[in-house]
């Protein structure tokens, strides 16, 4: 850890992206599951998530990124699922 | 080649303003400051200046604008009294924790309840912890003097922080002095380009202000920015002063000293009142009564160290405050007496608590300030350390 001496007076932080190193995964209690054989790929979770925890990769939806998902539920609420059947479930932490 | 006006603070103030010409201006009226900044919004709208005028709904939005244009990279000032100030409160906190270099007259007016627009010194007194650097002035000429003069201690590279120069509300800020002005290239020159550090439209060198700080790092900053105010501004206080002096021919110190050397009794008073308490000394220096006066023009840093080596030798020591901690001393009382324990010998001190809500500090109040420590000095005998005056009881 840095010493006062090593700081930028006014906690101006000069270098870009620096959030992606402060995880903050760990603030979450409930879990988003997500189930692939309801999963329509609409990508409504991908846009409400209000971080950046759904990854996506050439236009498809892949794995939450566990290291920023706060556990908000809005994925899960907003997913319209296959056939009534939720692609996401929010599940307790540590159960 | 200096000239020599017939002004009032505000109007001194106001033309510093228009001769530094900041980048950035944001502000809202409230008495006695409303002339300072109309005078500027004048100078905006008649072209002499090309600061961008920002007229905002609240005092809170005036400093929350002000940080922003800070932190864009902007030279930025502001003006504020009493309540105003009150409600930039929790901007002010993070202007300086920002190390945004922001210059503000405040033009000192109690706080309600009861409502009154007057000057006293609580509104500044309750920003003292704020991070900001205060300087106070005596009188319109010390008002344009510290003008000028705060923007270049306040964007010194080595300090980067806010400045508020105080004068008294209506005393100072309403009536018509002599003042000299320094030529606009002078001021110019003197203050010279702004430099900006980090500034946020700097697109090719993209950062972040404001970040979250948990319990892991708060610590390590405020003791930075403690270091700063703490060990950094005194010295550039000086050299800039030294600048001015070579500029001006007026000189400025962290105090001023008047025939403190071989006093025995002494008052240490703020602002307008100062001078009226000067007077009184020589009146008792004729009257063969070994008076001096020491008035703070640095509260913020407060140089503990010089005003102790200043008032050391003295017998008995009255500290007047212009503004009151209910509860408690008056705020400078309890800086001078902090500044004076760490010496065995020492004067004895009390604390008047005058002028509040612009009541008149007249010579004869100073008087009877003087002949109670002439009392205190040869019997030694306190009857009360806090007492108000220029009260009816
Ligand atoms: S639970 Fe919230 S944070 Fe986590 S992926 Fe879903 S929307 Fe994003
Ligand atoms: S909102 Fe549900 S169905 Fe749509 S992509 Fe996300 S998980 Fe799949």
């Amino acid at each position: 850890m840095k010493t006062w001496k090593e700081l930028t007076p006014g906690c101006v932080v000069t270098e870009p992206g620096g959030s992606t190193k402060f995880k903050t995964g760990s603030w979450r209690t409930f879990r988003p599951r997500w189930i692939p054989e309801n999963c329509i790929q609409c990508l409504f979770c991908w846009i409400y998530c209000p971080d950046m925890a759904i990854k996506v990769k050439d236009g498809k939806r892949e794995e939450f990124d566990y290291d920023f998902c706060k556990g908000c539920g809005i994925c899960a609420r907003e997913c319209p699922g296959k056939k009534g059947q939720k692609a996401i479930v929010m599940e307790e932490e540590g159960k | 080649m200096a000239k020599v006006v017939a002004v009032t603070g505000n109007e001194a103030v106001a033309n510093a303003l228009r001769q530094v010409e900041p980048d950035v201006c944001a502000a809202y009226p409230i008495t006695p400051q409303t002339d300072l900044m109309q005078r500027f919004s004048a100078f905006v709208s008649d072209g002499k200046v090309k600061t961008e005028l920002i007229l905002v709904e609240s005092e809170h939005s005036a400093m929350s604008a002000c940080v922003g244009a800070a932190a864009g990279g902007g030279r930025v000032v502001t003006a504020t009294s009493s309540q105003g100030l009150a409600l930039m409160w929790e901007i002010l906190f993070i202007a300086a924790g920002m190390h945004l270099p922001i210059i503000m007259p405040v033009v000192n007016r109690a706080l309600s309840a009861p409502l009154n627009i007057h000057g006293d010194h609580s509104d500044a007194m309750g920003a003292r912890d704020s991070g900001w650097i205060q300087l106070w002035s005596e009188n319109a000429q010390e008002a344009y003097d510290n003008t000028i003069q705060a923007f270049r201690i306040g964007e010194a590279p080595e300090v980067r922080l806010p400045v508020m120069v105080c004068m008294d509300g209506f005393i100072i800020s309403h009536s018509i002095e002599r003042v000299e002005y320094l030529e606009d290239e002078e001021v110019k020159k003197f203050v010279g380009e702004y430099r900006p550090v980090n500034p946020l439209l700097d697109v090719e060198h993209p950062v972040s202000y404001g970040p979250l700080i948990l319990p892991d790092l708060y610590m390590e900053y405020k003791r930075l920015q403690h270091e700063i105010i703490w060990n950094r501004v005194k010295p550039v206080v000086l050299q800039v002063a030294e600048e001015f002096y070579k500029l001006s021919g007026r000189r400025y110190g962290l105090f001023e000293a008047y025939r403190l050397d071989d006093a025995e009794i002494a008052m240490v008073i703020l602002n307008s009142a100062a001078g009226t308490a000067k007077d009184v000394v020589d009146d008792m220096r004729n009257r063969g009564i070994r008076a001096g006066l020491l008035k703070p023009r640095l509260f913020r840093p407060f140089p503990y160290e010089e005003v102790s080596q200043a008032l050391r030798h003295l017998k008995a020591v009255a500290v007047l405050d212009r503004a009151d901690s209910f509860g408690a001393y008056g705020p400078l009382f309890t800086e001078i007496a902090s500044s004076l324990y760490p010496y065995k010998d020492r004067p004895v001190l009390i604390n008047k608590i005058y002028g509040l809500g612009g009541r008149d500090f007249m010579p004869e109040d100073a008087e009877k300030v003087f002949l109670e420590l002439q009392d205190i000095a040869t019997t030694g005998k306190v009857k009360s350390i806090k007492q108000y005056i220029t009260v009816r009881e």
